[in-house]
């Protein structure tokens, strides 16, 4: 027999052996499936599976909830009103918020469950995880909500619903120095959050070209997600002066950094994109915080239109709360996907691509959509008033 | 990619880490919850070079092999840089130590803007693939269970079993505990590139403390300073979040919760971790005496 | 120029302020990680979520009508006793199957409280009613809330109440002994299951009281909130040196001011950079925190 530390050491050597001529193998059938063709399986043909990735836990989960309530209400309208031959399935995965769990949840959505497309997801950072697997696959990704110029250049089977980053601070800036007429801004940024940190950069642009003056180094007003406590830096801003504040951040800050804002005596006006949108921003702030601040939207929940007056009130009854914007463009992208699956005539993957970019002129709730060449929607966007009973519309900015 | 071979990929990089924080954890004793940093050192210098320096003349496999290799030494010379210091703590200050490096790290990559910041690294090569990352497990297996047979690997377990005793038996310990802890460091740092080259996407808060902590749980499920133990730990702690997915939508919508619940369960029934200290060896079966292993 | 100095000085003095204030709630929290750190060496991660707990049965008693003096008792009640509870069903079992299994242990059960929060609350952060008008105070150019004053005054009566409990009263002399020698307690007739179940209450009490006043100071709960500050109250516990009650009111205070200190004069992106930094150079030079005793280890 052998000795004893012989065979310890075979053993050793033998088990991680045994494990890697397993995974050999494994490889070879994986290289020849990469040689024949790179595109995942075809979908299946009985009926169309639509798989929606988003945020249903986590620190963002409101977001996806709200989205995904838009989502199901949309598909409720298209399988009732049935233009399409063929039932819509939606496979909803979680992913946390968390940008690994966004492309383990799009590879399961591509290689077990065979989609025909995605939907997904909220936070640019996973979509951008997403996007590479999609696009690598060959399955068309739409974003309802996810701002970043960078997730539609991942490739040509990515596109948005939404409008960008750009466009969105291009009209902060112009409503703060025309329409507000105000010409001292400073920036706050969520610097662990690249939709503020692009926000921050085009409307600083914007701002200066129009003549505005900005106080203060663009990196050093910041603050990070999950913060609580924003009373030393309100204080840091206060000492500048400024007769405006432009903060690019999501609610959830957004709502505790006014509150705490007004306690200091800060009292100009703050501007915000649409992570402020959410109805809970008004219970966070507070009645007196939350009065007279201006945000850039995709929607208005008081827009006097038929269509939306119609979807506002479905959406009351059905989750007893008022939608924010993610419910509408939840919906809004929804909609969208059934039209393009309309046009697309045979369901293969690479149809319904060249049909979603096909897309002009739907009419949403979020406005006319077009999507343009770079597959970026052509669309207008609102400014709202933040007021203690909710967002009330203020102007509407074509592009 | 093929969504199981993905995850037998995961399964893989994990099965590295997992390992190699045995060896600081489990086989030298000295507690550190900072892995995920490291991990993200590698991960990071090994997508830079693929980004930013690759030749591509060279074929993938080469520049992935370059790739692990800078992964390695970088993330062992961090290793070096933060071990010396912290080191000198015991126990649990050496544990909130670490977890602080960890983070540490994490926030200075989220405020690199050449590696993307908070936007994440995109477009990174994909040049992991099964073979080559297993390849790694097994490298990284073999040494590991290689460096226990020998005088190095003997002076760390008794730094493990008893620091003072050790000390006085003339071992050096601080230069031992210095040497698992690199050693560690580094294979993490190509776990790091591995898993930056397989998912192609790299964002700073996929390296959070909470990784750390999901690493060190692989080991001690496995059983701590067992490597059977950490391989087994690193398989079940992939597979299971992902398998509790396909049953249903109301498991999959408390699937953290019941990991949770399962994790605690293990921890009442079987404290020791499954392995507990032993290691599965094939020719056990041969052989009468039992021996007392790490 | 002199204005320039005097502005800097109000700076500075809001800071310290802002900084006392949040210094205070992480020594409230870092209090209850010392005691169960001290009296069964073991790391409870879950100490952050008796924290939220806290907050969350604040939350409901005073959406429901309640008024404050009845709602902060009972939130420091009930996240005490659902510590009980826990360390009841979950710790005590696995107490002597050495440290680290109890840490894993405390690490599911972490996990456990913040799914399941968010699993039955849901994910979004609520609105903390306002249980008492605000209202602030100008020292010269310094603002200081009402908020803030009493978040400071509570921390500083729990921890001197706390102090002579321990000190002062036959159970804390239990829970010294305990905590020096359990065999030996216990054979002294020392009911040391009694005793580690008190510990974990009072421990999980100050971090429920912790929760409502932050609830208060800044008007939102969450499911995750426990998360970060815990940490931090690890941190402040082990920077105080671990097991010693005025040393954790000292770290969680060093730790507030140090960090508004930095977003102040610097950036707050380091912030939490910093916070680990110094807490790593205190340990390197003192390894047993600021207030710890340096022990030789003997075989």
């Amino acid at each position: 027999m052998f000795k004893n530390s012989t065979g310890k050491l075979l053993a050793y050597l033998a088990l991680p052996f045994l494990l890697a001529t397993g995974c050999v193998k494994e490889k070879k059938t994986e290289t020849q499936t990469t040689t024949t063709t790179k595109a995942a399986a075809a979908p299946p043909s009985d009926e169309i599976v639509i798989g929606a990735v988003f945020p249903m836990t986590g620190a963002i989960a409101t977001y996806g909830q709200e989205s995904v309530n838009g989502i199901k209400m949309a598909l409720d309208k298209i399988n009732a009103e049935g233009k399409l031959t063929k039932k819509i399935r939606l496979i909803v995965e979680d992913n946390k918020g968390e940008p690994v769990d966004s492309s383990n949840a799009v590879r399961k959505l591509i290689n077990i469950d065979n989609v025909h497309a995605i939907i997904g997801s909220v936070a640019s950072s996973n979509t951008l995880a997403g996007a590479p697997i999609a696009q690598e696959n060959q399955v068309p990704m739409m974003t309802p909500a996810s701002t970043n110029e960078k997730v539609t250049e991942t490739g040509d089977f990515i596109s948005r619903t939404c409008f960008t980053d750009n466009f969105q601070g291009v009209v902060m800036a112009k409503f703060a120095k025309e329409t507000l007429g105000k010409s001292k801004a400073i920036i706050i940024v969520d610097n662990s959050s690249d939709y503020s940190k692009g926000l921050a950069k085009v409307f600083s642009e914007e701002f200066k070209n129009m003549g505005g003056e900005l106080l203060g180094n663009i990196n050093e007003y910041t603050y990070t997600q999950k913060d609580t406590d924003f009373r030393s830096l309100l204080q840091k801003v206060k000492r500048t002066n400024p007769d405006v504040i432009f903060l690019p951040g999501y609610y959830t800050e957004v709502g505790l950094m006014l509150k705490q804002a007004r306690q200091l005596g800060i009292n100009v006006p703050f501007l915000g994109g649409d992570g402020w949108d959410s109805p809970k921003l008004q219970e966070l702030a507070g009645p007196e915080a939350i009065k007279g601040n201006y945000i850039s939207s995709h929607f208005s929940a008081d827009d006097k239109d038929p269509q939306v007056q119609k979807f506002v009130q479905e959406y009351e009854t059905n989750f007893k709360q008022k939608p924010g914007a993610m419910a509408a463009l939840g919906y809004d992208g929804m909609l969208v996907m059934a039209d393009a699956l309309s046009r697309a005539g045979e369901l293969s993957r690479e149809n319904i691509k060249k049909a979603i970019t096909a897309t002009a002129n739907f009419t949403g709730i979020t406005g006319n959509i077009t999507i343009d060449a770079n597959r970026n929607a052509k669309k207008s966007a609102v400014v709202l008033e933040t007021t203690p009973t909710g967002m009330v519309f203020k102007q509407k900015v074509n592009p | 990619m093929d969504y199981l071979a993905h995850l037998t990929l995961n399964t893989g990089i994990f099965i590295i880490l997992a390992v190699s924080l045995n060896l600081i954890n489990g086989i030298c004793g000295q507690f550190s919850l900072g892995h995920a940093g490291f991990w993200a050192v590698g991960a990071y210098t090994g997508a830079a070079y693929g980004v930013f320096l690759a030749p591509e003349a060279l074929p993938d496999f080469i520049n992935l092999f370059i790739s692990c290799g800078i992964g390695f030494v970088v993330a062992a010379l961090s290793g070096l840089l933060i071990g010396v210091p912290c080191l000198r703590l015991r126990g649990d200050y050496l544990a909130i130590a670490t977890l602080g490096f960890g983070e540490i790290i994490r926030i200075l990559i989220m405020n690199m803007d050449v590696v993307g910041g908070p936007r994440g690294f995109t477009n990174i090569p994909n040049w992991s693939n099964l073979f080559w990352v297993y390849f790694w497990v097994v490298i990284t297996i073999v040494f590991c269970a290689n460096l226990l047979r020998g005088t190095h690997g003997r002076a760390i377990i008794s730094i493990r079993e008893d620091e003072i005793a050790a000390d006085s038996m003339g071992i050096y310990t601080f230069k031992y505990k210095t040497l698992a802890f690199v050693i560690g460091a580094g294979f993490a740092g190509l776990a790091g590139s591995l898993f930056a080259h397989a998912q192609q996407f790299l964002h700073p808060n996929g390296f959070t403390f909470m990784w750390s902590v999901i690493i060190l749980l692989m080991i001690i499920l496995g059983g701590l300073g067992s490597i059977t133990g950490a391989i087994v730990g690193a398989v079940i702690l992939t597979i299971l979040p992902e398998m509790l997915r396909f049953m249903g939508e109301t498991v999959s919508q408390w699937r953290m919760v019941i990991y949770s619940i399962l994790l605690i369960c293990l921890m009442l029934w079987r404290p020791s971790g499954i392995f507990g200290k032993h290691e599965f060896n094939i020719l056990k079966f041969f052989k009468k005496d039992e021996e007392a292993t790490s | 120029m002199s204005e320039n100095v005097t502005y800097f000085f109000y700076d500075l003095f809001q800071y310290l302020v802002n900084g006392l204030a949040q210094g205070s709630i992480y020594a409230l929290i870092a209090l209850g990680y010392t005691m169960v750190y001290g009296i069964i060496k073991l790391i409870n991660f879950a100490h952050g979520e008796f924290y939220m707990i806290g907050a969350f049965i604040g939350f409901y008693c005073l959406v429901s009508g309640m008024p404050l003096w009845m709602a902060f008792p009972a939130a420091m009640i009930g996240a005490g006793l659902v510590a009980v509870l826990v360390e009841k069903i979950v710790y005590r079992p696995i107490r002597h199957a050495g440290r680290i299994p109890a840490l894993i242990t405390a690490l599911g059960t972490s996990l456990l409280f913040q799914y399941l929060g968010q699993g039955v609350i849901g994910a979004d952060p609520k609105a903390f009613p306002s249980a008492i008008a605000e209202k602030t105070y100008m020292l010269g150019e310094v603002i200081i809330t009402r908020t803030q004053i009493i978040i400071m005054v509570v921390t500083f009566a729990l921890m001197v109440i706390l102090y002579w409990l321990v000190n002062h009263t036959k159970t804390g002399k239990a829970m010294r002994a305990t905590s020096f020698n359990m065999n030996a307690a216990e054979l002294m007739g020392i009911n040391t299951n009694k005793i580690i179940s008190f510990t974990f209450f009072i421990g999980a009490a100050l971090a429920g009281a912790a929760g409502v006043l932050v609830g208060m100071y800044y008007n939102t709960a969450e499911p995750m909130m426990g998360l970060i500050p815990g940490l931090k109250a690890f941190i402040a516990a082990v920077l105080g040196g671990i097991g010693i009650i005025p040393g954790a009111v000292i770290g969680g205070l060093v730790l507030g001011v140090a960090e508004n200190l930095v977003v102040g004069f610097w950036i707050s992106t380091y912030r939490d950079a910093i916070a680990f930094a110094i807490l790593i150079l205190i340990l390197l030079i003192k390894p047993a925190g600021i207030l710890g005793k340096n022990r030789k280890e003997k075989v």
